[in-house]
């Protein structure tokens, strides 16, 4: 299998390196491409054309295929994520930028921003199966570890709606600061982390009763509020720490998920978006809009120990062990 | 005609409340109704340079339904209810009447589409002491200062907002050395003051400045004029303040130097414009042209942001009492999006929106205001207009 890849891949640069390094893989929206990188060597390994203006990414649990939102085709793909061949394309809805993967990998939940709507995909049967009516704008979705909520967030209503994934119908709404964009569950799937753009705000939601735990705000010497806007935020399994894009203040937070302290403040890139962990969860990866390259940080040391340039606009950023 | 308006709405109403009912059980028992009036005379058809842009005769009211729409299906989720009910005055008609008359005691809430004067008319009435409006269509700097309201909240930035983004972005490429050509209209000469105002502000130079008194008949004489006219010292960019398009638009291309035009054309500065398309923007762009069946114009812009932050103070302090919506809106916690990378927010000395400004070519988005680098110990958005210390409204309390 590996050898028939190897001969598959043009340059084949993957069997000259590190085969079981893990790769990271960027949806770039402006080169309507994919990059793959190896973030051990810090290398970007190749670039592959992907459909038009690729945003969200997810990977199958079983780490086999890619399925990526190309929001001007309309459709997610799903793309073999060894030959990155598109072995076939999901029923998205109309210019799908943000969705979720379940944790048992068969139904993705799609954000259809411009009708305020949320489309339930099987997986496997290619088909839509049912549409949730949620707010204005729902951009942020995710999915429980423990698979019993799906949220979804309204960036103009400025709500998260849970809904149960076994009727696919909202049964709550809580009200966020304005234009909420991430959310993630903590691996306990006891807390819900919701960023807010336009407060400059991450909000720490308890799943069981709905209800907030904790706002986070963020000060920056040197930079305005207005500049602090989160958006990727991601949790670690022993939920210690968790760490949130910024934005357009150019740097990621480490926050105490434990006392809700923000520990430290690390410089990446330009506009950073989204966040991914290593398998091993010892680095962190960023994709940084404007800068149009990606940074690695170590965690033992956070520390940001190098920016890989990958393409314009990096987006979406799923890791593969 | 108002009164089947408002039927249509009762009935639209209750088909609503019965959906919500069956859609969202836990929400349908305690509805709260939040009332705005919006308020605009008839439009009167101005004789036009051009003709390839096509007259909008609801610039405003579809930008006030849509923000309705966004509140109303946010209160689907919330318990809420936001009605939206239109007075087009006709040209010959009072908006005072219409106020006293039809507003007054039914609408606390007014989104208000008229000029300066009929708008501090409305707003110094005995029966707007307790009323918020919103103004959607000025762009004086003196209902920012002097001839300030406290009764009056302004959606649109004002000229010295626009002079000053122009300015940053001016400065930026070191356009230093100003050629200003300036309209015979009252609002042009507006126009300039605030230019020169940002001028000064910035430390550029008006090399010349000259008042365009010729024909607006372009197809006759504007060639020959136009190079005559400009033939000035050396400068860096044709500055132009001509708000009713008269004769900017045929500066550009004719000049008697090579020089960029910026102002009220050429280069533009406007609160929202069709080719702007990030931070989300592309998303309300389409909504705006599906539901109006064209462009949204800086009118409808401000209409829908006044409603969309009536929605959010209502949501957030769970009333329609307009001392705690106030209260709410001019509060630092509020924080509205506009589709244009920064929260926006009311400055809480003079009411106006604090907001980026868009600088854009007609058929390109350049720049938006605040340009990097012009920094503030605050917020970066008061880098435009009238900061607090340069103020000169004095708000009554009410």
């Amino acid at each position: 299998m590996i050898k028939k890849t190897c001969l598959s891949l043009a340059i084949g640069l993957l069997c000259l390196g590190n085969v079981a390094a893990e790769s990271v893989f960027v949806t770039l929206e402006h080169d309507n491409a994919l990059a793959i990188v190896d973030p051990i060597a810090g290398k970007l390994i190749k670039t592959i054309p992907i459909g038009q203006r690729p945003r969200g990414i997810a990977i199958s649990p079983d780490y086999k295929y890619l399925y990526i939102a190309t929001s001007d085709d309309n459709t997610i793909k799903i793309i073999d994520a060894v030959s990155f061949k598109e072995i076939g394309q999901l029923p998205s809805g109309k210019d799908p930028e943000t969705f979720a993967l379940n944790p048992a990998g068969n139904r993705i939940y799609v954000s259809n921003e411009d009708d305020s709507l949320v489309t339930v995909i099987d997986v496997a049967k290619k088909k839509a199966i049912k549409q949730i009516k949620v707010g204005v704008e729902p951009e942020g979705i995710t999915v429980s570890p423990d698979n019993r909520w799906l949220v979804s967030a309204s960036e103009t209503t400025n709500m998260v709606h849970w809904i149960d994934t076994k009727t696919n119908t909202i049964v709550e709404n809580t009200l966020v600061d304005p234009r909420p964009r991430a959310v993630s569950f903590t691996a306990d799937s006891q807390q819900l982390w919701v960023s807010s753009e336009m407060a400059g705000s991450v909000m720490v939601l308890d799943a069981n009763n709905q209800q907030l735990i904790k706002t986070i705000k963020f000060e920056i010497s040197g930079i305005t509020a207005d500049k602090i806007q989160p958006v990727g935020v991601v949790i670690d399994k022993e939920r210690h720490r968790a760490y949130v894009a910024l934005g357009p203040a150019n740097r990621v937070a480490v926050i105490n998920a434990q006392s809700f302290e923000v520990e430290k403040i690390l410089l990446v890139g330009q506009r950073v978006w989204n966040l991914a962990f290593s398998p091993d969860q010892k680095r962190l990866y960023t994709t940084n809009g404007t800068s149009n390259d990606m940074s690695i940080i170590d965690l033992d040391s956070q520390t940001v120990t190098k920016s890989i340039a990958v393409g314009t606009y990096p987006w979406g950023v799923v890791v593969k062990p | 005609m108002m009164r089947s308006t408002n039927r249509l709405l009762i009935l639209i109403s209750f088909l609503y409340l019965l959906l919500i009912s069956t859609l969202h059980p836990a929400y349908a028992k305690a509805k709260l109704s939040i009332n705005i009036a919006y308020l605009s005379l008839e439009q009167k058809i101005l004789p036009q340079m051009s003709n390839l842009d096509a007259f909008v005769i609801d610039k405003g009211l579809k930008g006030a339904e849509l923000g309705i729409a966004d509140n109303n299906t946010t209160g689907e989720f919330t318990g809420q209810q936001f009605n939206l009910v239109k007075f087009i005055v006709p040209l010959e008609g009072s908006v005072v009447d219409t106020f006293n008359k039809d507003i007054a005691n039914k609408f606390q809430y007014v989104i208000v589409n008229l000029n300066a004067e009929q708008l501090n008319t409305l707003a110094d009435l005995p029966a707007a002491k307790n009323s918020l409006l919103f103004d959607v269509a000025t762009l004086d700097d003196a209902l920012r200062n002097e001839q300030c309201r406290s009764n009056v909240l302004h959606l649109l930035p004002n000229r010295a907002m626009r002079a000053d983004a122009l300015a940053q972005y001016m400065l930026k490429k070191r356009w230093s050395k100003w050629f200003l050509v300036i309209g015979t209209s009252p609002e042009d000469r507006l126009y300039a003051e605030a230019l020169k105002r940002s001028a000064k502000r910035f430390g550029m130079k008006i090399v010349t400045e000259k008042t365009w008194q010729h024909t607006y008949d372009a197809r006759k004489t504007t060639q020959s004029d136009i190079a005559v006219f400009t033939q000035v010292d050396d400068y860096d960019v044709l500055v132009v303040a001509d708000e009713h398009s008269e004769f900017g638009e045929y500066l550009d291309y004719r000049t008697w130097l090579a020089r960029p035009v910026i102002g009220t054309q050429g280069l533009i500065a406007s609160a929202w414009h069709k080719t702007h398309e990030q931070w989300g923007a592309i998303q309300i762009q389409n909504r705006f042209k599906d539901k109006a069946g064209r462009w949204m114009e800086e009118q409808d812009y401000g209409a829908y942001l006044a409603t969309r932050a009536l929605g959010e103070a209502a949501t957030r302090s769970l009333s329609s009492e307009i001392k705690l919506i106030k209260a709410y809106l001019l509060s630092p916690a509020f924080a509205l999006n506009g589709y244009t990378g920064a929260p926006l927010s009311f400055r809480s000395w003079d009411g106006q929106l604090r907001m980026p400004v868009l600088l854009a070519a007609p058929r390109s988005l350049v720049a938006v205001a605040p340009i990097e680098g012009f920094l503030h110990p605050k917020t970066e958005l008061d880098t435009l207009g009238y900061d607090q210390a340069e103020s000169h409204c004095q708000w009554t309390p009410q």
